[in-house]
């Protein structure tokens, strides 16, 4: 047997989303499960919850994530909602992509703040790789992780102004002294129509 | 009417000066286009051409051209790839520390004018030349080894001209 296991060389035994979103449910009555017309399946959590239900995540023997694949962040801004009369959706989210070695499972989390106080608790302490996952979400969208130790920008400048990847985002006429003309760069006539 | 000898014995003419300079000058430029020490400085994809031409088959060094790891040690810059907002205070600042006579040399379409991502990217400078002077541009995307090899050649002719104390000359756009 090779060192590193399989998929189906896993010690433990696979669960059914239904079998982890049971688990999740019992300790945070807050979470839901949400689903696509694809088929994708998610656990949708209360931001400021997050840190709390990683900690689970990861620790339930019969769960042990261990792995946080990928964390991304999504603008949600005019993202077409169930509801015919609901308010035009506005928020910002975190999705979580959780995959456990020992059992051989995936999970997707999902958790969505709202634009003016985007504020989500970070898992930094839980799976150390989302430091910079958390900090290229804070540089590109403007999410704030509670409780990360650096947040600071990652790929733009320290003194760039406003978050790149928000769909309101209007790139700045100048920065540092130099002139950066573009056209069709905001939201309305921009490429996001 | 003066003749040439007796101008020559009048320490601190300008114009004496400036005849022996310029002779200094040619010594000294045939010297440098010979040694072109470029900075090994690669951001993107161009850096790949880069290196190519600095391999075996195309034998960058028989043109002088010796990679440098240092800015300190280096006359030549060849900006190879995509510039962003945050990576361009860093090339000014290699720049700056590079001694004079330096050139620099933007290769690919990125470095000249942001290539692929002029329009709608966030992050990436349309152009490196809002930061530092550039001697010669290269088109392409990325630009072949000879298209690189044709640049340093517009540029050792370029540097058989160079003045101490002349003027800068304007850029070369190579076709
Ligand atoms: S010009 Fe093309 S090959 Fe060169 S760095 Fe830009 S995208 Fe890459």
């Amino acid at each position: 047997m090779s060192p590193v296991p399989s998929r189906n060389q896993c010690r433990g035994k696979a669960q059914s989303f239904e079998a982890i979103f049971a688990k999740v449910l019992v300790r945070f009555p807050a979470t839901q499960a949400g689903s696509a017309p694809n088929g994708a399946r998610w656990i949708a959590v209360q931001p400021l919850e997050m840190l709390e239900v990683a900690r689970f995540l990861k620790s339930d023997p019969d769960l042990s994530f261990d792995s946080l694949c990928c964390l991304t962040g999504v603008d949600l801004l005019k993202f077409p909602t169930d509801a015919k009369d609901a308010p035009p959706c506005t928020d910002l989210a975190c999705v979580y992509d959780l995959a456990s070695s020992v059992h051989g499972h995936e999970v997707c989390v999902k958790s969505s703040t709202s634009r003016e106080t985007p504020e989500i608790s970070s898992v930094e302490s839980v799976w150390g790789v989302a430091s910079f996952f958390e900090r290229e979400a804070f540089d590109l969208l403007g999410v704030s992780f509670l409780g990360h130790h650096d947040l600071r920008r990652l790929l733009m400048p320290p003194d760039w102004i406003g978050y790149p990847l928000r769909k309101d985002y209007v790139y700045p006429e100048s920065y540092g002294g130099v002139e950066l003309k573009r056209e069709g760069q905001t939201f309305e006539s921009g490429p996001y129509k | 009417m003066n003749t040439p000898t007796q101008e020559i014995a009048k320490p601190g003419n300008l114009q004496d000066e400036q005849i022996l300079l310029t002779s200094v000058d040619d010594f000294l430029n045939w010297g440098r286009q010979n040694s072109l020490w470029y900075l090994l400085f690669a951001t993107a994809c161009c850096g790949i051409e880069l290196m190519q031409t600095g391999g075996p088959r195309y034998d960058w060094d028989r043109l002088g051209m010796i990679p440098r790891p240092t800015p300190r040690q280096a006359d030549l810059m060849v900006i190879a790839g995509t510039i962003t907002h945050k990576m361009a205070s860093r090339v000014r600042t290699l720049w700056e520390q590079m001694a004079e006579p330096k050139w620099v040399i933007s290769m690919g379409s990125c470095a000249n004018a942001g290539g692929p991502f002029s329009k709608f990217s966030y992050s990436v400078l349309n152009g490196v030349d809002k930061y530092i002077p550039v001697d010669i541009y290269i088109p392409g995307c990325p630009p072949r080894p000879e298209a690189l090899i044709d640049g340093v050649t517009a540029l050792k002719e370029r540097i058989q001209t160079y003045k101490t104390f002349g003027r800068r000359d304007e850029p070369i756009v190579l076709q």
